[in-house]
């Protein structure tokens, strides 16, 4: 069995529990899962960008931007129903990529991370400054339907739950099929050397763009999912800290596997909803000790551990 | 008169942008680590000069010396935070990628603003007795705090002295060799871990000032280094990674379209600084004062 074909039957497994465990779950738990899988796809981006040899810190853009244009998708082009609104949100941020991807594709390495921090911080600027957005208030949001059916009153997070569930099935199987095609190991090969990819025909910066695009429109995917879940928008998606907070939850996980960012996502969710009850005023010390010993201890993840592991065990 | 009210306020904000970004600066050209942490030490500085400054005025000591003070909280920050990380985190990082040591001071950055809601609390400190002492200076129609001219002043006395302290002394010189060449420097005697640490000290202290002479100011609250450290990134990569007349006219050209913007289109005024960042980026990849560098195979 190749490990691509072993990969997806792992996701669709992971798939199918997400689908069994949905009845059961609690109501704050379902939110959990939910806001985990949304922040797990922006950190999937992260992912394709960090094989590509490029760390962004400006990833919230994407994300606030598939947020509001979810929010839009339904106020201003009637588009009500929650798949709709996603894949609004996801495509609108893979054009806003397309668009900056002109410019940033150009850049490497800290010049790369501090631009897109810049033009994160761009659309911050913008969004809090634009009244009929809410400014710093952001407005709310919510979905009339689900796959075309309107929810009866307290059902409606399943059919969030279902489209973050299965969006983050296809981002995952997608992303996994495309860094096995040829294109996607052109990734590594441009992080590793940029010049001898040149010589061999390639275009690095076709694949820098390529590669930011793809970022872009999953953390837009994260972005609208969000929206949903919390029913709220606010110009905080775009601010630099949410962008560390992928750059934490990709480091955390690695590049090793695509489920891992969701996992470290989850992760990151369940320490913050506890750390929150019982020490407030610690969660960013545990978040920040944790990534220093990731990064010191554990260079390639927590994913690795398990990889480890495996090969021992072969 | 507008204008003078731009160039002014300008100035002000340019001399404040000056003192973070030069440490900034310094620690990457030195060290090769963008310090995300810096807005940390800034807001360490703050917290410091409030405490101690607040100290000496309540005990009711001379109140013109509390500037002496805050420039103090300054340096005992510098002192004693500075070493504390070089030795104990960023040592064993050396030699790995400028990304990579990033995301160390990113975690470093988490760590240190909790660690500041845990000595001071999550309250406000307010000590607005220095800025209020020096009384205030009419120009034409406008009132100027006299203490923005200290903050000024501060500025220039950094940037002079950073620039005697660099290429007027010995010391000074074996940076400048470090900066070059940190493996022929050190192959040359030159003792490269000790430069790391002073350098780093240096660097802390200039965050720390920045901090210590805006905390009379503002009021300190836990959160405050935030956004500083994207105000300074812009200022070093408008004016090229370590290069300190770079981040002298970064500060500049951010301080006066900060300021033009607050005076003309205050609608654009919290991204205009980002803006002129990314066109400075977009025309000189590497900033204003650094040349290309050649790729490597």
């Amino acid at each position: 069995m190749t490990t691509s074909r072993r990969t997806t039957l792992g996701l669709g497994a992971a798939l199918a529990a997400l689908a069994l465990l949905a009845p059961v779950l609690p109501k704050w738990a379902l939110f959990l899962v939910v806001v985990s899988l949304a922040k797990g796809l922006a950190a999937l981006g992260l992912l394709v960008l960090m094989r590509t040899g490029l760390v962004s810190f400006g990833q919230g853009l994407y994300f606030a931007a598939g947020a509001y244009a979810a929010g839009l998708a339904r106020d201003a082009l009637h588009l009500g129903d929650g798949v709709l609104m996603v894949l609004a949100g996801g495509l609108t941020a893979a054009l806003v990529a397309a668009l900056l991807g002109l410019l940033l594709a150009r850049y490497r390495a800290i010049f790369f991370a501090m631009l897109s921090l810049a033009f994160s911080m761009i659309l911050y600027g913008l969004l809090v400054k634009t009244p009929a957005l809410g400014s710093t208030d952001g407005f709310n949001v919510s979905a009339k339907s689900f796959f075309g059916l309107s929810p009866a009153s307290g059902v409606g997070r399943y059919g969030i739950y279902g489209i973050a569930a299965l969006s983050a099935f296809g981002a995952a199987v997608g992303v996994d099929r495309y860094l096995g095609s040829h294109l996607g190991r052109l990734a590594p090969a441009v992080r590793d050397n940029e010049l001898r990819v040149e010589y061999m025909g390639a275009s690095v910066r076709n694949v820098v763009h390529l590669n930011l695009v793809l970022a872009g429109a999953l953390a837009g995917l994260g972005g609208a999912v969000t929206a949903l879940a919390v029913g709220h928008i606010d110009p905080e998606m775009a601010y630099w800290t949410t962008s560390g907070e992928f750059v934490f939850v990709a480091i955390l996980s690695g590049t090793a596997s695509v489920a891992a960012p969701f996992a470290g996502a989850l992760l990151l969710e369940l320490l913050r909803s506890f750390a929150y009850e019982h020490a407030p005023n610690t969660w960013q010390l545990v978040m920040g000790a944790s990534m220093l010993a990731v990064i010191l201890f554990l260079p390639a993840g927590l994913w690795s551990v398990f990889a480890r592991k495996r090969r021992a065990a072969r | 008169m507008t204008l003078l009210a731009v160039l002014v306020d300008g100035v002000i904000y340019a001399s404040w942008l000056f003192i973070i970004a030069a440490g900034l600066t310094i620690v990457y050209g030195v060290m090769r680590i963008l310090n995300m942490a810096h807005g940390s030490l800034y807001a360490l500085g703050a917290y410091a000069a409030a405490s101690l400054a607040g100290a000496w005025l309540r005990l009711g000591f001379q109140p013109m010396a509390s500037y002496a003070v805050l420039v103090l909280a300054a340096v005992l920050v510098g002192a004693v935070v500075g070493p504390l990380v070089e030795r104990g985190l960023l040592r064993h990082t050396y030699g790995r990628d400028e990304v990579v040591l990033v995301l160390v001071t990113y975690a470093l950055f988490l760590v240190l603003e909790d660690l500041v809601k845990l000595a001071w609390g999550v309250e406000s400190y307010f000590i607005t007795e220095p800025y209020g002492l020096l009384g205030t200076v009419e120009m034409g129609t406008l009132s100027y705090p006299v203490y923005s001219g200290v903050l000024v002043l501060a500025a220039v006395l950094v940037g002079v002295g950073l620039r005697f302290g660099i290429y007027g002394t010995r010391y000074g010189k074996l940076l400048i060799a470090v900066i070059h060449d940190r493996e022929v420097s050190a192959t040359l005697g030159i003792d490269v871990d000790r430069i790391y640490l002073v350098t780093f000290v240096l660097g802390t202290t200039l965050a720390a000032l920045g901090g210590a002479l805006t905390a009379p100011t503002v009021s300190v609250v836990p959160g405050m280094g935030v956004e500083v450290i994207v105000l300074a990134f812009a200022v070093v990569v408008i004016g090229g990674l370590g290069s300190m007349p770079g981040a002298a006219l970064g500060a500049l050209i951010v301080g006066l379209v900060r300021s033009a913007a607050v005076h003309f289109f205050p609608q654009v005024e919290l991204f205009s600084i980002y803006l002129v960042m990314a066109l400075v980026l977009a025309f000189r990849p590497r900033g204003l004062f650094v040349a290309a560098e050649a790729r490597k195979i």
